[in-house]
């Protein structure tokens, strides 16, 4: 009996998604009283790996083949499906994130195992039986899904728990062989186009975000700034990204990213409910907003009335300020 | 080229969100269904598109009651050319893609696209576990998607970037922004759907991997402390000794 999570390389780092399913499976692993094992596929550095024991995991599969570089729906449910039976796994965790959301349910399929989707809490279990919190309604709601397949499946919603890490603790790193054939492999990847030198948006602590209410794509110098400053990340909302004043991937709730940072800071954003969705498990909101009725104000932690054009100038101004007294 | 396009039926977003028989139905009254946005503005609209520059068919096809036929006659009033209902409740997402891979193996097709996640359940599934009972390949989060002798090119959404793919059909698509533009029926479209076939079918199985034990409401609003405009530098303070987040 094991937990397995599947885990994802990028950049030659495990992806802050896939930790946070690691860690998921460990605590899942600990309340079982079972181990926690991770299978990691395509070429990764083996004290990389070894550094999920941080998060728990006892035991890393590592099938280190290069042709396992690229993600592959088809290919990669194959793989996964292969070593949840070689380690014997009766829960498997992934992300749900832009591969895991098509991987688990595939690997759902495959080992007719009930599946779970975004869950935002651990499973509570009674005898075989799972229940797992999972966000309905574009967050307006959860459900509790009941799993009791003997295997099961469940992909952690990005940003919904925060890893506890134990320094120094390593994980044992074991060569995983997948069989695999020349058919195995659909598809080919030609080229990719990634945007450099921000803070990604998902593994930012700090995110600065503006809407419509800044009036025009000329107006984020300020936002821009003040994020510098910060050492935050860049966000926007849905109308903002639809007339391309800022680029969809920076566009957060319920079509766009699910973030869930320290400090999200919205400026000029009225706070529909989808925009809401998105963002609503950040630990801090703070909302600026000229208009007092603004729903986003029932969701946030502070606010401020206010003017955008005044008030982030002026908090750009305090937090150098502050920076320099800390 | 025959494309399958799967349609979900969902309450507009509009709605209010509440529950009944102790929180384990939700409630429909007062509520506007429609079809599910992604599934209706970038996998039908696409299709379409497809079909109207290298010919073939578009078939949709729903897996829900006889109440669903208002969404049904707007995807055919679109440009689908026929219809598919699999007469069921669409309880559990391995059902639905079960009816829909059944559906999908008689047609013979050679592309499916599905929508991103339903606005309702949220759940990503459904596309994955139908190219998995197909075994077909899949790439999801598809913003661009063309095809050229049986071989397509899509961009996909990655972390933080994109991904330009290039994959055999068969296949499964699943959509995201910018795939398509969204139409609006015009009134041939409208007359003509009235007269498009639409096949009712019986479900076939009834295996479900998953039961949704009940719902709930989140807690009220947080309490909000307000800081006057002319005081920026509390917030700074209050982020800090308070909030402690930066």
């Amino acid at each position: 009996m094991a937990v397995l999570s599947f885990v994802e390389i990028a950049d030659g780092k495990i992806k802050k998604a896939s930790v946070e399913a690691a860690y998921y499976g460990s605590k899942v692993a600990e309340g079982l009283g079972t181990d926690s094992v991770a299978v990691v596929f395509g070429t990764a550095d083996a004290a990389t790996l070894a550094a999920l024991g941080e998060v728990g995991v006892k035991k890393v599969l590592h099938a280190n083949d290069a042709r396992f570089n690229n993600f592959d729906s088809k290919l990669y449910t194959k793989l996964l499906a292969e070593a949840a039976t070689a380690s014997g796994a009766t829960i498997v965790v992934a992300s749900f994130n832009h591969n895991g959301k098509l991987l688990a349910p595939r690997l759902s399929v495959r080992l007719k195992a009930g599946y779970v989707p975004g869950a935002v809490e651990l499973p509570v279990f009674t005898g075989n039986e799972a229940v797992v919190k999972k966000n309905v309604y574009s967050g307006k709601a959860s459900a509790h899904y009941k799993v009791a397949t003997d295997v099961k499946i469940i992909s952690v919603n990005p940003n919904s728990l925060s890893p506890v890490k134990t320094a120094g603790a390593t994980a044992a790193v074991e060569a995983f062989a997948p069989s695999v054939a020349d058919s195995d492999f659909t598809t080919v990847v030609k080229s990719v186009d990634k945007i450099t030198g921000t803070i990604p948006l998902t593994e930012a602590e700090l995110v600065v975000s503006a809407g419509r209410g800044l009036k025009g794509p000329e107006n984020w110098g300020m936002i821009e700034e003040l994020a510098k400053e910060m050492g935050a990340a860049t966000a926007c909302s849905r109308p903002v990204s639809d007339v391309d004043w800022r680029p969809h991937h920076e566009h957060v709730g319920q079509t766009g990213l699910t973030i869930r940072p320290n400090l999200y800071i919205a400026v000029g954003i009225s706070g529909a409910i989808q925009h809401l969705a998105g963002v609503n498990g950040s630990k801090v909101i703070v909302v600026i907003n000229t208009d007092p009725e603004a729903p986003f104000f029932k969701a946030a932690d502070y606010g401020i009335v206010g003017d955008a054009f005044q008030v982030v100038p002026q908090l750009i101004q305090e937090y150098k300020k502050f920076k320099a007294a800390h | 080229m025959k494309i399958l396009v799967p349609i979900a039926k969902v309450p507009d977003t509009t709605s209010k969100i509440a529950f009944i028989d102790n929180n384990t139905k939700f409630n429909p009254d007062g509520v506007t269904f429609i079809m599910n946005p992604t599934d209706e503005w970038y996998a039908l609209v696409r299709a379409i598109e497809l079909k109207e520059k290298q010919g073939g068919e578009v078939v949709v096809i729903h897996v829900g009651l006889a109440d669903s036929d208002p969404i049904i006659r707007k995807a055919l009033a679109l440009g689908a050319d026929r219809a598919i209902r699999v007469d069921a409740d669409p309880t559990d997402a391995y059902f639905v893609a079960t009816q829909i891979a059944a559906q999908a193996k008689e047609g013979a097709f050679d592309l499916i696209i599905t929508g991103k996640e339903t606005i309702d359940y949220n759940s990503f599934e459904l596309g994955g576990m139908i190219a998995e009972l197909l075994d077909w390949p899949a790439v999801a989060l598809v913003s661009k998607l063309e095809i050229e002798n049986g071989v397509a090119t899509l961009k996909r959404e990655v972390e933080g970037g994109t991904e330009t793919v290039e994959v055999k059909l068969p296949m499964l698509v699943g959509a995201e922004k910018d795939l398509a533009i969204a139409r609006i029926p015009n009134m041939k479209g409208i007359m003509s759907a009235k007269s498009k076939p639409v096949a009712v079918v019986a479900a076939t199985g009834d295996t479900k991997l998953t039961v949704i034990a009940n719902y709930a409401l989140p807690d009220k609003a947080k309490q909000i402390k307000y800081i006057s405009p002319d005081n920026v530098g509390e917030l700074v303070r209050l982020l800090h000794e308070e909030a402690k987040v930066i």
